[in-house]
């Protein structure tokens, strides 16, 4: 039985759930397998930092929390400060390396850093920031299928943005791929 | 035309913000007999395809929730936000204008519950959602629901309490409150889905019941459930079987609106037909006049219990796994029939001889089944996340002659796995 519990965090209006959804809908609708997407609720969740939690399972999924996610993806300092404790000890953390600042993590924990924002901007809507996120994600982590995160990204966005937000996607994947070649050659 | 419709529905509300709960009702009712011969037909209830988003979807209970009552084919909504019930309501009055249902945020619960009932007479199949203390608020015209015998379908996805208590978070307190919260003496029929997938089949599941049985049914879910966010498949329209609303086949002047038949199961009479009738809270005859006598009082609430009490085996629905040769039978119902799994795969792991008993339908409770199998094992568990509701159930039906377990909390988070392992231990001893 292969699980992923995934946790992302970030600040209300950067786009947490509907990554998590993403996610969500990837694995359970486009990848076989099956996810179940919990949230944050509550007023802690509004405007400051809020979290939503995926568990990705090739069985169904029997308790609905997350408790050592597998795979945390950051977006925000607060967020990351909040929640790195939970992380399990053989771990992947990916962050936005503008806004977050990573402890040192134990050698167990692998991390992965992404200027998202930046390049969001340069796709000219820096809301796309959570997208770039999520393909990066998918190519330093690669428990849900890149095709399955492209469907389910183009699926859950607002009609008329699919287009960017599938090159968002994309930015974020290849720089994914491209930095872990680096660090492929790095321990080589 | 159910742009018109609805259009003519909430200007005349509208006048009536400060309505009586009583006032809605009355003011649902005429509009529905009202309307006109071509409006009606379209709630001629069949599984249209209209109504079924027939696919695989990526959605959260209360979504669910929502479009299985769609499905179903529940055309008129009545309610009053509350987390973490909202999304129903949020989605119903998004989906609602596409297939020509009737929604409306009323001013409170007490007006809701009013609301719904008046549809339902009208001739439509109604609903409502809440949480918590909407849920109290419901409960005195939940029991006119059901001295009227009236089918609607009420969601309560449970929340922390007692009052405000946890807004956010997920409880399943209310358990005695759904059988009992109104006052009288009654009968209820109250369901727990375990998932997004299954909150969609119960939704169903609950207008059917209240159809056949002509009463409202609960559906009480809770906060993990319908704020959790899974994959729902939903099937095409000609899969999905309705049970419709059974009217008499007397000729108006000679039908009764609590007409006694052998299953106690009376046909309604439908409005805007020429049919003229009756009917009150008060206690009443078949004719649904008052009647204010002791005699009266005896026919009509037996009735009501007996009405359940002669279906039971047929409404119970109970799915049972390795209880045959159990010395442990742990029982649970909604998230807390899930969150149990791990438990007994460790405690039968280790040898422990554990049978488990899934309650989607929580009232009537399994009574039968129950006495049965206290005679055979060792011990009897309730998992829920309070501090004994439906256990006293589980422990009166033991009646002594195994020992009973609760494993509960009060509610916030679902169980910890573990906690449930634990009290298998300590039974298993």
């Amino acid at each position: 039985m292969a699980t992923t519990e995934i946790r992302i965090t970030g600040f209300g209006g950067q786009g947490v759930i509907l990554c998590g959804y993403i996610i969500g809908k990837a694995a359970s609708i486009f990848s076989d397998q099956h996810a179940t997407l919990t949230q944050s609720f509550g007023p802690e969740a509004r405007g400051s930092a809020c979290s939503a939690q995926v568990i990705v399972s090739s069985d169904p999924v029997l308790y609905p929390y997350v408790t050592a996610p597998h795979v945390m993806l950051a977006m925000s300092s607060d967020g990351y400060q909040t929640n790195k404790d939970t992380m399990a000890e053989e771990s992947i953390l990916v962050y936005e390396m503008d806004l977050v600042k990573p402890d040192k993590h134990g050698p167990k924990v692998k991390t992965f850093g992404i200027p998202a924002t930046r390049i969001a901007e340069e796709l000219g809507r820096k809301i796309v920031l959570n997208i770039v996120m999520l393909g990066f994600l998918g190519a330093v982590t690669g428990f849900v299928p890149q095709e399955a995160l492209r469907k389910a990204v183009e699926s859950s966005v607002p009609s008329g943005t699919e287009e960017l937000n599938l090159k968002a996607f994309d930015k974020g994947y290849d720089y994914g791929v491209q930095l872990k070649k680096e660090k492929a050659k790095m321990t080589v | 035309m159910p742009r018109v419709t609805t259009h003519r529905l909430l200007s005349s509300l509208m006048n009536v913000s400060t309505a009586t709960s009583a006032k809605c009702f009355a003011l649902i009712l005429p509009y529905f007999a009202c309307g006109s011969r071509k409006v009606r037909r379209r709630y001629q209830l069949k599984a249209s395809s209209d109504n079924v988003l027939t696919g695989s979807h990526y959605l959260d209970g209360n979504h669910a929730a929502a479009e299985g009552a769609i499905a179903a084919g529940c055309k008129f909504f009545a309610g009053y936000p509350i987390t973490p019930s909202t999304e129903i309501a949020e989605r119903v009055s998004r989906r609602f204008p596409l297939i020509g249902g009737i929604f409306i945020q009323m001013e409170d619960e007490l007006a809701s519950m009013g609301a719904i009932l008046g549809a339902s007479w009208g001739g439509v199949k109604s609903m409502s959602c809440t949480s918590g203390p909407g849920f109290s608020l419901m409960m005195e015209n939940f029991g006119l629901g059901i001295m009227l015998e009236t089918p609607c379908v009420l969601v309560n996805v449970q929340r922390g309490g007692p009052s405000t208590g946890l807004p956010t978070l997920p409880g399943q307190a209310d358990m005695m409150q759904a059988r009992w919260g109104s006052h009288g003496d009654y009968e209820v029929i109250a369901l727990a889905p375990v998932s997004p997938q299954e909150s969609f089949e119960l939704a169903i599941h609950a207008f059917n019941l209240s159809e056949k049985y002509r009463m409202p049914i609960l559906i009480m879910t809770d906060e993990c459930v319908g704020h959790m966010t899974e994959k729902v498949v939903i099937p095409p329209p000609e899969e999905i079987e309705l049970v419709e609303r059974r009217y008499t086949d007397k000729p108006a002047g000679k039908a009764w609106p609590f007409e006694l038949t052998d299953d106690l199961i009376s046909p309604m009479l439908p409005v805007g037909k020429g049919y003229k009738f009756h009917i009150t809270g008060l206690t009443h005859d078949e004719r649904g006049y008052p009647i204010i006598n002791a005699e009266a009082q005896e026919k009509n609430v037996r009735r009501l219990i007996d009405k359940v009490n002669k279906h039971v085996d047929e409404i119970i629905w109970i799915e049972e796994k390795d209880v045959e040769d159990a010395d442990i039978v742990i029982m649970a119902y909604g998230i807390s029939a899930r969150v149990m799994q791990p438990a007994i795969t460790k405690a039968r792991k280790e040898g422990i001889k554990v049978g488990q008993i899934k309650m989607v339908t929580v009232w009537p409770f399994p009574e039968k089944r129950v006495r049965e199998l206290a005679d055979k094992v060792k011990a009897l568990i309730m998992v829920e996340m309070n501090y004994g509701q439906v256990f006293l159930e589980l422990d009166r039906c033991a009646a002594g002659k195994c020992r009973t377990y609760l494993a509960g909390h009060a509610g916030g988070t679902v169980h910890d796995p573990e906690n449930i392992y634990n009290t298998i231990k300590e039974a298993a001893k």
